[in-house]
């Protein structure tokens, strides 16, 4: 992980946030991922999300595991709290932490091993618990770190650098999040920033489970010849079927939407994305035709992008279990039990 | 061996078959008229139709162990006649249901086998399956109450109470402690001569079991998230700190909760839901057991490491492995203190009863807090999951909990810079923030190697820096943990030693052995790492006899890790077939002990 920080040069004219703030407050440490890594793009993405979206950087908790993803929280907006857990724990993590303050934005980033392999238990309970969080994850099929091994999500054919062709079914983490409820599912390209970054946008403001999935080609192990994880086969076979804009608080929609295409979502801080259907007849809000043109899809070979599911109807973890609206770790401690006096009567049944 | 309020009584039933309530009845009165009892539960890890037993002990001398006797046995399961006819002490009484006759069976001649048709006179009173068993149960309680001399008012009372919203249930449970009361009368010369008489022995006390307790301590700490995974025997703690929440735990404004019980997909979820709450200022717990702690223990080495608060209550049961869930042991004490692999090392609190539960579980948070770091509460499953009688808990109003070295945002507003790893005041703990607090306060907490400022690190020297710090926080626990308990004379070159709920037994050998003129001095130990006064008592002594329920003397291999302890002077008493253990096995290990020394 880096420890080298990036040396602030802000141009005076740099645009600046609703807090003052120019893109740069946002970034993070010198990145130490191999060059051209997809990750790094998906770094750059979430500082621009973030900096657009005015989030105030003390209130962000970047949340992660252990892989190359789980590295990147360090690379992105400094001010934030960061939390660098176990491998394959970061959902544990960040439920514990929303459970204690709710009022935080929470952002996880994690990969293909630490969320399919490893930690596919805590991310499938977490999505169950629609739990508040923006959970990337960066996809590319191999194990970094350890140098090229096949992840969960390697496609049935993908041939690694060496060594056989992988021969087991992978777990698409799209159609695995739509089977247990996620409440915003999308996936996006890390070499297409323009898409990805209202993705984010929108994952960040959804109350509940966002999932962010997204290709992110690794260049020292899988961006080969055979690869189904390379930039050229992503660049080859990926579809965009729902684009999002986002729109913020005070703005008009201002874009001319074809008819019958464009589909507003109100957010809970006034906010909007609109889902721009590329695919006219695609229906994000039915759980059972996204399943079913995803999968068409995922047979055929393609790689489908976009905002692919909304449910802006179900509660958050918190809602769900009618917990109080302040953070927990802020109520007072003396209001927390009912004294002396309450302790006699409640111990009066054990006499 | 008859004497007043001295008496052992053990009751072998079906589990599923609610007899439960009818022990609890009996316990309850017998308590209720002044005498100190003990229960103890043996129950199969089964839902329904294998064998399982309830003992009390009646006490008037007030101790709080098992006894190894039986003196009065009520058999209602002819599955175990022949185990229950064997364990009955010479000179006592065997009660069986006599519907279906067993005097082939039931053929000792040192004790009395007393024959009561409890299901004639069930099936002739009352309606349908259920209330038939149900009552069957209520009725042995009713012979005991003869056979015993139980106040018969006070029976009533108490079933008054438990019915006090189902009134139509009085009636019928009355008739059947009246059925079974009138049969022992009339065909029995009752009361026998071991017999209860009620005396002035329970007065401000309660009868508790320590996962209730340790519940209730959690509610009163301030605790908000409880994180879990069921596991038998420290599930009831959960269960009754949602009882204690969802009557207290509701914000008067907005009719909310004010508390977030969260059951998690394993025990490696329950822990990494602690600490990520822990992180973010809530005190937070996770009740388990021993194969949590296994399960646990890579975010334990984690929580170590990156300095996070967090209390876990292991409530210890019988392994290896799965083991006997259903039976107790002191055996996770070396793996509760080293959880994780690297150096690791955890803070462990040891309660002998539930109302070390009820304090301790308030005085981990504090620890906590305090120390930045895990804390384990060792319990195990006799104090969790029986019933003690124990004095009434207390709460001091005006106690301020210990939250430890936070900044708040006004301190961070007057800094310079916050570094998160840093001695500032040299006792090893450093200063934390909370996500939120300010924008100075922002750090990066990883588990991998990190300098004293919270960066990223693979430097030796930066690295050391760090873990040689946390040995001086250790030594800083060491000095506020509980100390010892410690009966010290210097005539005594003896000692007895426990841990947790070997204490029980540990206090009675205490007195049996002084009635042989054998006087001994004593240390129970309530945490980990031990204070200097453990170290001190061992060197006082020529020996000591180290008592633990656990095969490979973990307290004593722990005491020689942590403190350097000699040896040659600490020797094993242990107790591991899962039962509690009895006064009686420390004794006559002691004696055993003793006459080897003797002859050498």
């Amino acid at each position: 992980m880096s420890y080298i920080s990036k040396p602030k040069v802000a141009h005076p004219n740099m645009p600046r946030n609703s807090l003052g703030l120019t893109a740069r407050d946002y970034e993070g440490a010198v990145s130490t991922l191999c060059a051209g890594c997809g990750h790094d793009s998906v770094t750059a993405a979430i500082v621009q999300a973030v900096f657009e979206l005015n989030v105030e950087p003390h209130m962000l908790a970047k949340m992660s595991g252990i892989g190359c993803s789980s590295k990147t929280p360090a690379y992105f907006v400094n001010h934030a709290h960061g939390f660098n857990s176990v491998h394959g724990r970061m959902p544990s993590v960040t439920t514990g932490a929303s459970a204690a303050n709710r009022t935080l934005t929470y952002i996880g980033v994690s990969g293909d091993g630490d969320s399919l392999s490893i930690g596919v238990g805590q991310f499938v309970h977490a999505i169950r618990r629609n739990l508040n969080m923006c959970y990337i994850i960066e996809n590319n099929g191999v194990y970094g770190l350890t140098k090229g091994q096949f992840s969960a999500s390697a496609d049935i054919g993908s041939k690694p650098k060496k060594g056989l062709p992988n021969q087991q079914e992978p777990i698409d983490p799209v159609s695995t999040a739509l089977s247990l409820g996620a409440t915003y599912i999308a996936r996006g390209f890390s070499g297409d920033k323009e898409q990805l970054v209202p993705l984010i946008q929108g994952a960040l403001l959804h109350e509940g489970f966002s999932l962010v999935d997204v290709i992110s080609p690794c260049v020292t192990f899988n961006d080969h010849e055979g690869s189904t994880k390379s930039y050229a086969h992503t660049r080859q076979f990926y579809h965009h079927v729902v684009d999002t804009d986002y729109i913020a608080p005070a703005e008009e929609i201002k874009a001319a939407y074809a008819e019958g295409a464009a589909m507003p979502i109100e957010l809970h801080d006034g906010s909007k994305i609109v889902l721009r259907k590329v695919y006219s007849d695609y229906e994000p809000t039915s759980r059972a035709s996204a399943f079913k043109y995803l999968r068409e899809r995922l047979n055929a070979g393609e790689i489908v992008t976009g905002l692919l599911y909304i449910d802006d109807s179900r509660g958050e973890m918190h809602d769900l279990m009618g917990n109080i609206d302040t953070p927990l770790s802020e109520y007072p401690l003396d209001k927390l039990h009912p004294g002396k006096e309450e302790l006699k009567k409640i111990l009066s049944r054990y006499r | 061996m008859a004497k007043v309020n001295d008496v052992v009584i053990k009751i072998g039933t079906v589990n599923g078959t609610g007899s439960a309530s009818a022990n609890g009845l009996l316990m309850k009165s017998i308590f209720r008229m002044g005498i100190p009892v003990v229960g103890k539960n043996y129950f199969p890890s089964n839902i329904q139709g294998l064998p399982t037993w309830y003992e009390i002990r009646v006490t008037g001398d007030g101790y709080h162990a098992r006894s190894n006797r039986v003196d009065v046995m009520v058999a209602m399961n002819a599955q175990t006649y022949a185990k229950d006819l064997a364990d009955v002490t010479p000179g006592g009484w065997f009660v069986y249901d006599s519907t279906w006759p067993r005097s082939q069976l039931l053929n000792r001649d040192d004790i009395t086998v007393l024959g009561v048709p409890l299901s004639r006179m069930c099936n002739e009173h009352f309606e349908g399956a259920r209330a038939r068993i149900l009552m069957k149960n209520i009725a042995y309680v009713g012979v005991l109450a003869a056979l015993l001399d139980i106040d018969l008012d006070t029976i009533t009372a108490l079933i008054e109470e438990t019915f006090a919203s189902k009134r139509a249930l009085i009636g019928s449970n009355m008739e059947a402690i009246r059925l079974g009361y009138d049969y022992a009368s009339e065909n029995f010369v009752c009361p026998l001569p071991s017999k209860v008489v009620a005396m002035d022995g329970t007065k401000g006390h309660i009868i508790i079991d320590g996962n209730t307790a340790a519940g209730l301590g959690c509610m009163y700490a301030g605790a908000t998230v409880g994180a879990w995974y069921p596991i038998t025997p420290s599930t009831s703690l959960m269960d009754a700190f949602r009882s204690f929440c969802s009557k207290y735990r509701i914000d008067p404004d907005s009719g909310k909760r004010t508390y977030c019980i969260i059951q998690a997909e394993d025990e490696l979820a329950a822990i990494g839901m602690v600490l990520g709450a822990s992180w973010n200022g809530a005190r937070s717990f996770t009740p388990t057991s021993g194969p949590g702690i296994s399960l646990m223990s890579e975010f334990l080495g984690f929580g170590y490491y990156a300095e996070l608060p967090a209390v876990v209550f292991n409530v210890q049961r019988t392994g290896p492995s799965t083991g006997m869930p259903t039976r107790t042991q002191q055996a996770d004490i070396l793996s509760c203190a080293y959880a994780s692999h690297g150096d690791t090392k955890h803070v462990l609190l040891f309660p002998a009863d539930p109302g070390e539960c009820f304090t301790m579980a308030q005085e981990a948070f504090d620890l906590a807090e305090r120390l930045q770091t895990p804390v384990m509460v060792l319990s195990d499953l006799d104090i969790g999951m029986n019933d003690w009688m124990v004095p009434e808990f207390d709460f001091d109003d005006s106690k301020v909990p210990d939250r430890g070295k936070v900044l708040s945002a006004d301190d961070l507003e007057s800094m310079e810079k916050f570094y998160r790893y840093l001695d500032v005041d040299g006792d090893g703990i450093p200063y934390r923030t909370l996500p939120g607090t300010h924008p100075k306060g922002s750090y990066f907490t990883r588990g991998s190697g990190h300098t004293k400022y919270g960066g990223y690190t693979e430097d030796s020297d930066e690295y050391q820096d760090v873990v040689d710090r946390l040995l001086l926080k250790w030594e800083t626990a060491r000095s506020i943990v509980p100390q010892a308990e410690i009966q010290y004379s210097k005539f005594n070159n003896a000692a007895l030693m426990s841990v947790g709920s070997s204490h029980a037994a540990c206090t009675e050998a205490l007195d049996r052995l002084k009635e042989q003129n054998i006087a001994v001095n004593y240390c129970r130990i309530r945490a980990f790492p031990f204070g200097a006064s453990v170290k001190e008592f061992i060197e006082q002594h020529e020996v000591v006899y180290v008592v633990e329920q656990n095969r490979d003397a973990q307290l004593r291999a722990l005491l020689m890790l942590d403190c350097d302890a000699d040896p040659t002077r600490l020797v094993s008493l242990l107790h591991y077939n899962g039962m509690p253990l009895n006064a009686g096995f420390v004794v006559g290990k002691v004696l055993e002990e003793r006459s080897k020394g003797q002859a050498a």
